[in-house]
């Protein structure tokens, strides 16, 4: 196997509020190998977000204490200076975010904020980046791109305000983009644009994505590898065909057997009984085990391991592996 | 844009009229006394109060004298134009008198509006960028306690302390830069400046503050830190330029304010400006000042709007004036 | 060559009378400009004639995107805005005109289930009073009965009872939105229109108020007008489905029939949009990326109001060597009748699809 390009171990990040410590990421350990998709699914709540903010440096621990390493390209992240991690950030990582009407600053041209991330980081004049600006912008497929780029970011429309956050994203040719919902503000068709844009622009400069989104259809569609988090951590992670069609835990049973999909119907969902955990009053054992159809003893005394199944397919679940396959076959697959 | 700028020009106008109209339905209906009396003064024959009433047109009724006020403004008169007849008590032209206080408390406002911009905005981004900090606490503790301190108990209090005990600094009066040297004319407005100030700065410290901490939670500058953007560049150039539309609307309208007259200061501070003339005239009930002063604050005031308006637009490119 | 369907067909009527009917819908918002004066320049066409019948106990399900008009019709509809043209009539009763307190009292026939539960509920009345207000207020209910009655939607809902003095912070997102439903519920309804009733949800408790919506339905015999844009759900919940562009019904039919066949092109791209989280059947999916936004609906394109983006035109126009234009010259200058295609199921178009986008039933 290559050298990953993203190494995270055992990865914590715990926030200190008045109510308690909240913790949003709790053990997360996963790679990242060169030029591929990531599919990072989970609800509100999992972690999925504040993991890659912290990949990216943007927790300051003011606000967190964060253990854990993040090798990045061999180097640990965790342990750089704000300089060199800011000389990292746009650079060699990038990333966008869900809502691009607010993730633009509303009053500079847009042009000129994907300029000035360029000249953030090298040093050349500024009519360089004004071009590699434009010529990003087309990169994206947005008409006119000279015109488009003295506009601002209101009068481009919600689709196109995406493309350009991606434009700028990609203009220093990072080797990751982390893509954190960047679809689930749009409408399904531009949805559908902006994550074939990404797809096709991960091929032409062969860079790794993170695709970060609650939406498994999305997974299922654009991603390489997937990984399912619950409360802070991996619960399940593997191939499309793994998690779709060999799923192994619990909650990714609940998930696949509570939302409409297409191909597979039904008269009634089967929501996952309870409500997402509180990630100050976390159970000493699974993190799961209050909402488990299937839960035993142990799973509520003991942490269970991410145990792998077979080639990257791991769970993290107490269950035999044959009491699985049986609920498996029994109670998941025969619904469609 | 042409459109909206006719638009509030013409409501402009209509404002200044009702302005002045209260103004005048406010003198008549006081019973203040009969301004042809104090006019005239000692000689106070019947003859005499007819005379001074035909020529300053007391004869008519308020709503004419109102009107007459108006055409001799828009057209000019015996003093040139804009029309603004002569005071009451002193039988200045007031053009003069008008031009040369508006000089007066225009030094005052603007050199006080540098310091509390300097002074208000530079404090409230540093507490904004340590928030809840013995740093921010104490800045804006103060900033309480500055709010707390009006002019009229800071003024004399400065004035004792710097003038009368430590004799730091010269007393009240105003020196031209004409006639004085630049040190006679900076020393004589430094208290004047810096205790007008006191008070706008710490509103504008207080403002600036929670601007900034609002702005910097906004998704933008996450974007920003994320594009790898200096700390620096993220705070004044992503932040503040986000933050500062609100401050601009307020600074445009507190200056136009104060230089509609800083009553207070001006008295005590003995400066010659357009507050010290509103107290005069409103003693003596000098209603052609008063009509005068009232339409140039109300003026500046109604312009300052339309500046700030427009300025917001610029700033702000979703603004669509309409 | 496209195939034209040689034996006619019709939609067929369904049986009785439709619960509601709109005919002709239209609903601009003017566009006003001027110094003094505001002159009307022009005009939002937000809805732009539409049809659309919903019938006793059944679920319809209206799709289409960002600026189509669906929210528009919705309130249309529910006559929280007047129509600019077109008939809305209620169980055989025009209501388009009513005014005062007919109107009024039709609000014990429509209710609305609105999208964001944050933002749909008082934050300074407790559950009780948000519940039973409209019970207060068309006094369905005597004074001293009403707490009783709210307490008994509550559990409906799948509300705990108790909470009937709590405020709406006190709930998750899942629950105010059941919080919602019950109010709607309070009148006794016959219809009620949900607009986008749990896009703002998160999944698991997407399927928790889906299956509640679903089984009310069952229960007090409800008829449902539920407007969204997530395709799935729409198929999970409805019996007929509507799809909008740019104020215009393009399609409409029988779930099944439309989700195994769509016919107009707008239909076939929304379909090929949706991720299915299946990574077989996405991989069989045809795909159709359209190009570009949707245009503005203050001056929509002539003709087929989806030219401008159709891929089925673009590719006939492609292949076709006597035509220059980038679309075919009938989409941008006639605009297409909504046709039907089977009794069930009707579409406007000039270039109808005839494959098949996914494949619902891969044995």
């Amino acid at each position: 196997m290559p050298e990953p390009l993203l190494e995270v171990k055992d990865l914590k990040v715990h926030f200190p509020t008045q109510d308690g410590l909240v913790k949003a990421v709790d053990g997360l350990t996963f790679t990242v190998q060169p030029g591929e998709t990531l599919g990072v699914v989970g609800e509100s709540g999992s972690g999925k977000s504040v993991s890659f903010l912290t990949v990216m440096g943007l927790i300051s621990r003011k606000s967190a204490v964060i253990e854990g390493q993040v090798f990045f390209q061999g180097q640990d992240l965790l342990q750089m200076t704000n300089d060199e991690l800011r000389e990292i950030r746009g650079a060699k990582i990038a990333m966008i975010f869900q809502d691009p009407m607010t993730s633009l600053h509303p009053f500079y041209k847009v042009g000129d904020q994907i300029a000035e991330m360029i000249l953030a980081h090298e040093d050349v004049p500024k009519k360089d980046a004004a071009r590699r600006a434009v010529e990003m912008l087309g990169e994206v497929n947005i008409p006119q791109p000279e015109e488009r780029a003295k506009q601002y970011p209101h009068e481009f429309s919600g689709g196109m305000r995406q493309r350009a956050m991606i434009a700028m994203a990609l203009s220093l040719n990072p080797d990751l983009l982390i893509a954190d919902e960047p679809t689930t503000a749009l409408d399904v068709t531009v949805q559908a644009q902006i994550l074939e844009l990404i797809d096709h622009l991960q091929s032409e400069f062969n860079t790794a994505v993170a695709l970060i989104t609650h939406d498994l259809g999305v997974v299922a569609e654009h991603t390489d590898h997937i990984q399912v988090m619950y409360a802070g951590r991996i619960v399940e992670e593997g191939t499309g065909d793994d998690i779709y069609y060999k799923p192994m835990m619990p909650y990714t049973w609940g998930l696949l057997r509570s939302i409409p999909r297409l191909g597979h119907d039904t008269d009634r969902l089967t929501p996952i009984k309870g409500a997402p955990p509180s990630l100050i009053f976390l159970p000493d054992g699974c993190a799961f085990s209050p909402r488990c159809p299937y839960v035993f003893d142990e799973c509520r005394l003991v942490q269970p391991e991410l145990l792998p199944i077979d080639g990257r397919h791991a769970t993290r679940c107490h269950l035999g592996y044959t009491d699985r396959q049986r609920i498996l076959d029994e109670e998941i697959l025969t619904r469609s | 844009m042409i459109r909206y700028i006719i638009r509030r020009v013409l409501w402009a106008i209509l404002v200044l009229l009702i302005v002045v109209f209260v103004t005048y339905v406010i003198f008549f209906l006081l019973p203040t006394g009969d301004p042809a009396v104090r006019l005239a003064g000692k000689a106070r024959t019947p003859e005499i109060l007819a005379q001074i009433r035909e020529h300053y047109g007391l004869d008519h009724p308020w709503y004419v004298q109102y009107l007459l006020f108006l055409k001799r403004a828009v057209l000019g008169d015996q003093y040139g134009w804009p029309g603004l007849g002569q005071s009451f008590t002193t039988k200045v032209p007031l053009k003069e008198t008008i031009f040369g206080r508006i000089a007066v408390t225009a030094q005052l406002a603007i050199g006080a509006a540098l310091v509390w911009i300097v002074i208000g905005l530079s404090i409230g981004i540093l507490a904004a960028l340590r928030p809840r900090t013995l740093g921010d606490r104490t800045a804006m503790g103060l900033a309480v306690l500055a709010i707390s301190m009006p002019v009229f108990f800071l003024g004399p209090l400065a004035l004792y302390i710097f003038w009368f005990r430590l004799e730091w600094l010269p007393g009240t009066g105003y020196y031209p830069l004409g006639e004085y040297g630049f040190g006679e004319w900076f020393g004589h407005w430094i208290l004047p400046w810096v205790v007008l100030s006191v008070l706008y700065a710490a509103f504008y410290a207080r403002l600036t503050r929670s601007n900034l901490m609002e702005t910097m939670t906004e998704d933008y500058i996450r974007t920003a830190r994320a594009k790898g953007l200096s700390e620096k560049r993220v705070v004044l150039k992503h932040g503040m330029r986000a933050g500062l539309t609100p401050i601009v609307t307020v600074f445009g309208l507190d200056l136009a304010a104060l230089l509609g007259g800083a009553i207070i200061t001006e008295t005590i501070f003995n400066l010659p400006g357009i507050g010290q003339l509103t107290v005069q005239s409103v003693g003596s009930q000098d209603l052609s000042a008063i009509a005068v002063i009232t339409l140039v604050a109300a003026s500046f005031v109604v312009v300052a709007n339309l500046i700030v308006d427009i300025v917001y637009a610029i700033l702000d490119p979703r603004v669509r004036l309409a | 060559m496209t195939t034209v369907e040689t034996t006619p067909a019709r939609e067929a009527p369904k049986s009785g009378e439709p619960l509601l009917r709109l005919e002709g819908i239209v609903k601009h918002f003017p566009i006003t400009r001027g110094i003094i004066f505001q002159k009307k320049v022009g005009a939002v066409h937000a809805v732009d004639g539409l049809d659309l019948d919903i019938y006793p106990g059944e679920t319809v399900g209206l799709v289409g995107e960002t600026g189509c008009g669906k929210s528009t019709l919705a309130r249309v509809a529910m006559r929280l805005y007047d129509a600019t043209a077109g008939r809305i009539v209620l169980e055989g009763r025009d209501i388009t005109d009513l005014k005062g307190e007919e109107l009024r009292n039709l609000r014990r026939d429509m209710q609305m289930v609105f999208q964001d539960p944050y933002a749909s509920l008082n934050p300074r009345k407790t559950v009780g009073t948000i519940v039973g207000g409209p019970m207060r207020l068309h006094k369905t209910v005597p004074r001293d009965k009403i707490k009783k009655a709210v307490q008994e939607l509550m559990e409906l809902v799948g509300l705990n009872p108790e909470h009937y003095n709590r405020y709406p912070h006190e709930f998750s997102g899942g629950q105010r939105q059941r919080i919602g439903v019950a109010r709607a519920l309070a009148l006794r309804p016959k219809l009620i229109v949900c607009d986008e009733p749990v896009s703002a949800l998160d999944v698991s408790i997407q399927a928790q108020i889906l299956n509640l919506l679903s089984d009310l339905q069952d229960e007090l015999n409800l008829t449902y007008l539920f407007i969204a844009h997530d395709l799935s759900v729409v198929r999970h919940i409805s019996d007929r489905v509507a799809v909008m562009y740019l104020g215009k019904i393009v399609e409409r039919g029988d779930r099944d029939d439309l989700y195994a066949q769509p016919r107009h092109p707008y239909t076939g791209a929304l379909l090929s949009a949706v991720p299915i989280a299946d990574p077989r059947l996405a991989r069989e999916k045809r795909r159709i990326i359209l190009e570009g936004d949707v245009p503005s609906p203050i001056d929509p394109p002539s003709g087929c109001r989806f030219h401008t983006r159709c891929p089925r035109s673009r590719a006939l126009a492609k292949a076709d060597a006597q035509v220059s234009q980038p679309w075919m010259p009938r989409c941008a200058a006639e605009e297409p009748e909504l046709t039907p295609f089977s009794d069930t199921q009707v579409a406007a178009c000039h270039y109808p699809l005839d494959r098949p986008i996914i494949v619902l039933d891969p044995s």
